[in-house]
């Protein structure tokens, strides 16, 4: 049995930055992740929004972790070439008697130490986002906010702790955690118990997203329970990438940033989400009521908004424990660091949660020695999306498949395919997260055949086994084979 | 007895009236060409459909070679035949019209390659 | 910069009498662009009958009636075919860039001829709710699994719309041993042709449900059942109507939308309804030389009447060309 000496339950947002910060050390680290690829619970909703810190309560801790988070997450993005784009926030206001509460977000942000944040009128909003309703009044601009992509950043952050030693095993999802009695073990103190396999570590994070609670029952603490939040998001063509130029909220409720108007990564405006407490928690479906409420309410914000122009929709589920995120070492389960109830600003936050852990660690006894060499950037894929037409030569002469189109819709090459399954990818959705083939207006109707037979060649699986998120989601039941 | 009918001989779908007797047809109406009357004669009498699949290929350029049977055969025995295509293999090069299988199933009909493979 | 008196984007059935009628009415240098590895683009996977009856005057499965022009288009010498290349970029001025393995290639045309066909509808554009599983395909995939990779995509299988390639498909489903569980439509009409609704449903015994609509997809990896719902003349759920069909495939057939992007990309005008170019001419666009032939025109029951529609095109390219040159138009052009 393998002994680690740290074991990071979840390869989300967080537990995939909490690995990558964690590599920088001396340590034998695994990633035990229930899903067939990292990102896939929580974080493959993510809006990808990198909020600037408002909206977060004063003296809240994801507040402070929001604030650093940004910062953080800048650098990250480079070292691991990852597109960040900062496009600054709007909370659009549109009766100046709620001027008072826009003033009361200022002055609750500026407390966190959120920068540059100014009041914007009518004649500023006309200019600079001349798609918002000409009702809009007012709006608090906080520049620094920005857009990522969530599932990009998560690969990027899993590929780099890979690459600098720490173990991914993914389809391993955790059925029991053992304490082991310090006297039968002296190095490891949890035995897990995966479907892949036990494993033995000296600390255990739990970063296991809406399952948080569970596994912390497993580990004798059951003081909070994650209550899973739906929202649905709409996805429009990128024909209208230009309608908005700032990521647009209204003004927040006690319970939800409300239903906003962003854009994805790749351009495609967003909407949504909206913010349903769902009764399971695998409970991804849409509804018919959630377009309605998503539409009608962007609809005041940004009229020219239409329903004949969405490409995509889906729901994510943000897992709740209460008002604030819960970070804390475990006394009573010594070895034992929750990190539960990571919702809204969890992406943003998750690298400032990483170091926050590191610390807890240090602090609890594990010995942090840096390693000599530490790998801190990752190459940059490449996509032929991203680069002008006028430089795809470069790339087509240095490897022929750049110029094996696969998908028509995203402009994706067999090459970036087979670069996708070299950093991961092993499932229909893995290379449409990583590589945006089938996320376009066909949504795979073109593709699919390709992508599978590429897909069942490097992995060296049966095109009967390929699927799109795992096991049980088979594309096809049959083969005609001699 | 009047039966209505819709030809599927060609994508006019003409919509036909068949006047019936004893199990025999004795006159049809609707229809734009003479087509529709010997439809109607098999319809009736023995439906008959040209069946279209696919076979797999071995060591060829393509995995699926598309087939037809040159003519119709029973439509009672479609899903007997498929049974029989699904074990074919096709391991030489072949041109549309090529035959794959001669009196297919002993009903009279060839099934023959539709698609070129080399 | 490399030029080209016509390049002719798209080697299906359009593409190709496009580019064997431009040839015949008197240009003699051709480029047809094919993004597949073979000619023939979707007639490749119709291998059911009956196409060619008003053209060939005979009864023809897909691969038959392109198999005829694939044969006529390689044995002319001044139609140069370049398969496995995507055309990704066109301006106003004529200029085409294409990519193939190994090679992007920036072109100027006098003439294009854009036979670029049409994409399917999606479940994403119908907007039904529920579930988002593995096991929803456009009728047109699962048609290319099984006839052309020999894959059998499910074996419960729902068909969402009565198009013409999801009544065929209901069929070959059902031959290839899976049970089709219904054709669900919520027109008051089939979409497709009565043929199709006659030999590919009732044949055999698949029910088919008028005014009807799927109102919400479940299952966790795969698709497990569909809820399905009778509508009134605005297509609204009526209340009390909902069944539930246990299935594990749902089709997606509504439709076809002409494929333009290109023409979109270069700035001709475009009618936002119907995808395709706006223009007060046959085949023409607002851009002078730049026509657009097949479904990508105007979407087509008929591959018959896509030829004829081609053949149009690839004269009027040619006559263009001819009077650009100053030349003065044979005598007795097709």
């Amino acid at each position: 049995m393998n002994s680690y000496d740290v074991a990071i339950i979840g390869a989300g947002a967080a537990g995939a930055s909490i690995a990558r910060e964690l590599s920088r050390y001396k340590l034998n680290i695994a990633v035990l992740e229930k899903e067939a690829e990292c990102g896939f619970g929580v974080s493959k909703s993510n809006s990808g929004i990198i909020h600037p810190g408002t909206q977060n309560p004063p003296n809240s801790l994801k507040g402070r972790l929001c604030v650093q988070g940004n910062i953080l997450t800048r650098s990250i993005a480079k070292e691991l070439g990852v597109d960040f784009q900062e496009a600054g926030e709007l909370i659009v206001i549109f009766d100046e008697r709620d001027l008072p509460r826009l003033l009361e977000l200022k002055r609750e942000a500026e407390a966190l130490a959120v920068p540059e944040l100014r009041i914007v009128d009518r004649g500023w909003l006309k200019e600079n986002e001349p798609n918002l309703s000409p009702e809009a009044r007012l709006a608090l601009y906080a520049p620094t906010a920005g857009i990522i992509s969530p599932y990009r950043l998560v690969y990027a952050l899993c590929e780099n702790a890979v690459r600098n030693g720490v173990e991914i095993h993914t389809q391993a999802k955790v059925e029991n955690i053992i304490s082991l009695s310090p006297a039968r073990e002296l190095n490891a103190r949890f035995e897990i118990v995966t479907l892949k396999g036990t494993f033995r570590a000296s600390y255990v994070i739990n970063a296991a997203g809406l399952y948080a609670d569970d596994l912390s029952r497993m580990a004798g603490i059951d003081d909070f329970t994650i209550r899973p939040r739906k929202g649905e998001e709409f996805i429009l063509d990128k024909k209208k990438q230009n309608l908005t130029r700032h990521l647009l909220f209204p003004l927040p409720s006690k319970t939800s940033k409300g239903i906003l108007v962003i854009r994805t990564a790749d351009g495609n405006p967003m909407v949504g989400p909206t913010a349903e407490d769902a009764k399971d928690k695998d409970d991804l479906s849409t509804s018919d009521e959630g377009l309605k409420k998503v539409f009608s309410s962007v609809k005041r914000l940004v009229p020219a908004i239409d329903e004949a122009d969405i490409i995509a929709y889906f729901a994510g589920l943000r897992p709740v424990a209460g008002e604030d995120f819960i970070i804390r070492y475990e006394d009573k389960a010594p070895g034992f660091i929750n990190v539960a109830g990571i919702q809204s600003p969890g992406l943003t936050a998750a690298p400032a949660i990483a170091r926050m852990v590191c610390a807890m660690l240090k602090k609890n006894g594990l010995n942090l020695r840096k390693k000599i060499i530490f790998h801190s950037k990752r190459k940059k894929p490449i996509h032929l999306f991203n680069i002008p037409l006028s430089k795809t030569q470069r790339f087509i002469r240095k490897d022929a498949s750049f110029g094996d189109i696969v998908c028509r819709c995203e402009l994706v090459s067999a090459r970036e395919v087979s670069d996708a399954i070299a950093g991961g990818a092993r499932t229909l959705d893995g290379i449409k997260f990583r590589t945006r083939a089938q996320g376009g207006r066909c949504h795979g109707t073109f593709c699919t055949t390709r992508l599978m037979k590429i897909l069942s060649q490097e992995t060296n699986t049966p095109l009967t086994a390929v699927s799109k998120r795992g096991l049980g989601s088979e594309i096809v039941k049959e083969e005609r084979t001699p | 007895m009047n039966k209505n009918l819709t030809c599927i001989e060609c994508p006019k779908s003409c919509e036909l009236i068949v006047d019936i007797e004893n199990c025999r047809v004795v006159k049809v109406s609707g229809n734009q060409c003479k087509a529709g009357e010997s439809y109607c004669l098999a319809e009736i009498e023995n439906p008959m459909r040209v069946l279209t699949s696919a076979v797999l290929g071995e060591g060829l350029a393509l995995k699926m070679i598309p087939v037809r049977t040159d003519r119709p055969l029973p439509k009672a025995k479609l899903l007997e035949a498929m049974a029989e295509i699904k074990k074919i293999r096709i391991n030489k090069p072949v041109k549309p019209g090529d035959v794959i299988v001669n009196n297919f199933l002993g009903l009279g009909v060839d099934l023959i390659a539709t698609r070129e493979c080399l | 910069m490399l030029e080209k008196d016509l390049v002719i984007v798209g080697g299906g059935p359009a593409g190709m009498a496009a580019a064997i009628s431009a040839y015949e009415n008197g240009v003699s240098d051709i480029l047809l662009l094919e993004r597949d590895q073979y000619l023939g683009g979707i007639l490749n996977q119709c291998v059911h009958t009956s196409f060619g009856i008003s053209y060939f005057k005979e009864v023809l499965t897909g691969p038959e009636y392109s198999g005829r022009f694939i044969n006529k288009v390689k044995a002319i010498d001044k139609i140069e075919i370049s398969l496995k290349s995507f055309a990704v970029n066109l301006t106003k001025d004529k200029i085409l860039t294409f990519i193939k393995p190994g090679l992007i290639q920036k072109l100027k045309a006098k003439a294009l001829i854009m036979a670029t066909g049409a994409r399917e509808r999606t479940r994403e554009m119908l907007h039904i709710p529920g579930a988002r599983p593995a096991g929803i395909f456009s009728a047109g995939l699962a048609q290319k699994l099984i006839n052309i990779e020999g894959l059998l995509p499910g074996k419960e299988v729902v068909i969402a719309g009565s198009g013409d390639i999801g009544l065929i498909m209901a069929r070959r489903f059902v031959l290839e041993g899976a049970k089709v569980k219904a054709v669900i439509e919520i027109q008051k009409q089939a979409r497709g042709l009565v043929r199709n609704v006659v030999q590919c449903v009732e044949d055999f015994e698949i029910p088919f449900y008028l005014q009807h609509k799927i109102s919400r997809i479940y299952g966790k990896n795969r698709v497990e059942r569909i809820d399905v719902a009778r509508v009134d003349e605005n297509f609204q759920e009526i209340a009390g109507t909902k069944f539930q069909l246990e299935c594990d495939t749902l089709l997606i057939s509504v439709g076809l939308i002409p494929e333009n992007e290109l023409i979109e990309m270069a700035q001709a005008k475009m009618d936002k309804k119907t995808n395709t170019p706006v223009s007060n001419e046959l085949n023409k666009t607002s851009i002078a030389g730049l026509f657009v032939c097949g479904n990508a025109f105007r979407i087509y029951d008929l591959v018959d009447s896509v030829t004829k529609d081609s053949v149009l095109a690839g004269r009027q390219a040619a006559e263009y060309l001819i009077r650009g040159s100053g030349r003065t138009i044979p005598a007795g052009l097709k």
